[in-house]
């Protein structure tokens, strides 16, 4: 039979242009950078310098508190909102999980003015409270994010599970604990995913609250705005690392989850 | 023997998922001690419904559930001294073997020893000894059967409830899980409650047979009882093969239906409209002109131990399990004992019409076509689990479900069909035959040309060969699909 000229390995042609322009480029640009000096010769200076330099670890300490009190925070709000979602016997429940999903439909810059104003209201001077502000901008601005994945755990979780931790004697915190949350730690780790390593650098939120803290995304903006390609590029490139790192080892809990 | 003791009564209950529609409908029934009962009947008629109200996970809208004489009905799931088997094991993925089985122990704090020993015992109860630290997602569907009902009667319950257990098995596990679980049952001693739609696995395995449909009782006996004594056509019809004719007492022990005079065992008063009920196997087949009926073979299909033989008797079929083979358009007699046939005093109030599926449109629903009337029906109503996608009907699973041609036993309540004398009113027209007042309606019933009749409540008096048309209740309508004859 004669082969169509078109047949579906054509259909990827599109994405793979997309990828190759503005995801490999891109990169390879960057790790370019990062392991050159300013007149483009091969060094590990930038690289050293990292682990080197008091000013890029403590951002990463003070962007990793940031980001594990942000997750935590948003795991705490987000779980008991996804169980009722997903358990409850609501009529329209899919109706129910947009109205926590809404707010990401509004222009982000509009909801973090909005927040601001009512931050002001409250506080007065946003500059007394860096910390404070920066957690509560970004647990508003990810709790979505977090509210998602716990939500479709929760929802293929089989009812007939808890059903049957009642039955063998659980009462609920027990059945919540010994069935619920084991069997939702996937939904958990994708959450922690979508909200740990965006917490750690987004930093236009807090620009936008004139907010003093420097974390990792700040830093590298920092650099850029300096010119300094090769300081920003080797930042992102070791962020990018322990992207990678995290997800092979949640890769891992998972493929062992489902074993 | 000894009086048995009533472990769970049942009084009046009743149950409403919507506020509107029951369930379940003022129902009693009672269950002794150590009894093996089986909630028999087709799928939504509640069976699973009345489990899951005794096991707590369903409270009762109205009446009162008791265990040893004390109300149970509003006590949570933990609180009940009674465990379940789920109908897809809701094992728990997460722990292994040993953990799942020692779930309930280890909460109720038992030394670590003595859950080991209980855990190990009640696995050679199961035959799977040594399967502790298994992964439960390595387990075949039976293993995990047995585990499910392990990890259940490791608790030591006064009832264990069995919901389905055995219907996601196949075939020839399932014929052994019968047998091993009636096993288990008399070694541990302990109530079983078990609900199922098969009424084979109900026959083999009950001591007690509780027959329902549409939320109600129909019948509860032994398997014998049920089989040889079936309280009302549902029944019959229900379990086992039937052949049902409608027919008159002629007399003392004197029967006549599918045109012919029969003697049968039951004394009803002479004139009563009847219906026999004659299990295939009952009947023989003689000479021609030597039995009570005289027909011509239509089809002999061979069933392994016997030929599924249908005689065409005038205008009545009759369906005979023979040994031996009669060739389509052999001519043969039928005989009959008068113990064989099992006379059921007519139900007046009951409208049941067996119509076929012919077609589905994505939006209206399936089309139902009967002897009178044809409309369409939300899908739903046959298969609760089915769904639409890309404009075919699929199950839960997501296959398509092959309805057409299916056989429906279509049936709807008296009092909610309306009559009027407008003949284009109705979906379909007759001639009133018969009427009579109870307490504080007349009931109507109506034959068409077609010679079916339709059972109506009117509070009206109308007359006798007034020609009416039925307005048939659609939205009322309850359905069943007629399964094939097991292959």
């Amino acid at each position: 039979m004669k082969r169509s000229w078109f047949d579906r390995k054509q259909l990827a042609f599109p994405y793979f242009i997309y990828l190759i322009l503005f995801v490999v480029m891109p990169l390879l640009v960057v790790l370019y950078y990062g392991f050159t000096d300013e007149e483009g010769n091969i060094s590990f200076t930038n690289f050293v310098l990292f682990f080197t330099n008091g000013r890029t670890m403590g951002t990463l300490v003070y962007s990793l508190v940031i980001a594990v009190f942000v997750t935590v925070i948003c795991l705490i709000l987000a779980y008991p909102v996804a169980y009722i979602l997903a358990k409850g016997r609501y009529a329209r429940r899919h109706s129910f999980l947009m109205v926590f999903v809404l707010p990401m439909w509004i222009n982000f810059t509009l909801r973090i003015t909005a927040l601001k104003e009512i931050l002001t209201l409250i506080e007065g001077n946003l500059a007394y409270y860096p910390f404070v502000n920066t957690v509560i901008c970004m647990v508003y601005d990810f709790l979505p994010f977090m509210i998602m994945p716990l939500f479709n755990a929760l929802t293929k979780l089989d009812k007939s599970m808890i059903e049957a931790g009642h039955d063998l004697g659980a009462t609920f915190p027990q059945v919540m604990l010994k069935i619920v949350l084991p069997l939702s730690i996937p939904g958990i780790v994708s959450g922690i995913t979508m909200v740990f390593l965006p917490a750690m650098t987004n930093y236009v939120v807090l620009d936008m609250v004139y907010n003093s803290t420097y974390i990792m995304g700040s830093l590298i903006g920092s650099y850029f705005n300096a010119y300094d390609w090769n300081n920003g590029s080797i930042i992102s490139a070791i962020l990018l690392m322990f992207i990678g790192l995290f997800t092979i080892i949640t890769d891992k809990i998972m493929t062992k989850e489902e074993a | 023997m000894a009086e048995a003791k009533t472990i769970i009564r049942l009084n009046n209950v009743s149950k409403s998922y919507d506020g509107k529609t029951n369930v379940i409908e003022d129902l009693s029934l009672d269950i002794n001690e150590g009894e093996f009962v089986t909630l028999l009947g087709p799928s939504g008629c509640g069976k699973t419904t009345i489990l899951r109200m005794i096991g707590g996970f369903d409270k009762p809208t109205a009446g009162e559930i008791l265990l040893d004489d004390s109300d149970i009905s509003m006590l949570a799931p933990n609180e009940r001294p009674v465990n379940t088997v789920f109908q897809k094991y809701a094992l728990f993925p997460h722990l292994n073997v040993y953990d799942n089985i020692a779930f309930g122990l280890k909460l109720k704090q038992i030394p670590k020893g003595e859950i080991d020993k209980k855990v190990s015992d009640v696995l050679e109860l199961v035959d799977l000894e040594g399967f502790e630290k298994r992964s439960i997602t390595t387990l075949s569907g039976g293993q995990q059967q047995r585990i499910a009902i392990a990890r259940a009667v490791v608790n030591e319950p006064r009832v264990l409830l069995l919901d389905e257990s055995l219907s996601a098995l196949d075939y020839k596990m399932r014929k052994e899980m019968q047998l091993e679980l009636k096993n288990m049952h008399k070694r541990l001693g302990i109530t079983f409650i078990f609900v199922t739609h098969d009424q084979e696995e109900a026959l083999t395995m009950s001591d007690k047979i509780v027959v329902i449909a549409d939320g109600k009782v129909q019948q509860v006996g032994t398997p014998e009882e049920i089989y040889n004594e079936p309280a009302n056509v549902f029944v019959a019809d229900f379990i086992g093969e039937s052949n049902i004719f409608n027919g008159v007492m002629t007399g003392k022990m004197k029967a006549s239906f599918a045109g012919a005079q029969f003697e049968c065992v039951d004394d009803y008063e002479n004139g009563k409209k009847i219906e026999a009920v004659i299990r295939p196997e009952d009947v023989s087949v003689v000479k021609p002109g030597e039995g009570q009926l005289t027909g011509e073979v239509t089809s002999a299909d061979f069933k392994g131990t016997f030929y599924i033989t249908f005689v065409q008797c005038g205008q009545y079929e009759m369906e005979v399990h023979c040994l031996s083979h009669y060739k389509p358009g052999t001519t043969v007699g039928l005989h009959i004992l008068p113990d064989d046939i099992h006379i059921i005093p007519y139900d007046m109030t009951i409208n049941n019409y067996e119509g076929v599926i012919d077609g589905f449109s994505d939006g209206r629903g399936l089309y139902l076509v009967f002897r009178d009337f044809a409309f369409f029906v939300d899908a739903h109503k046959l298969f609760p689990d089915s769904r639409v996608s890309k404009g075919k009907l699929v199950d839960e699973n997501g296959t398509a479900i092959d309805y057409q041609g299916k056989k429906v036993v279509a049936f709807f309540s008296p009092e909610y069909a309306e009559m009027s004398d407008d003949d284009k009113a109705g979906d379909v027209v007759g001639k009133i035959v018969s009427f009579y007042y109870i307490g504080d309606h007349y009931s109507y019933t109506i034959r068409t040309d077609s010679e079916i009749d339709y059972v109506v409540d009117d509070e009206d008096l109308w007359n006798q060969g007034d020609k009416v048309s039925v307005l048939i209740p659609k939205a009322k309508m309850k359905f069943r699909i007629k399964e094939e004859e097991e292959a």
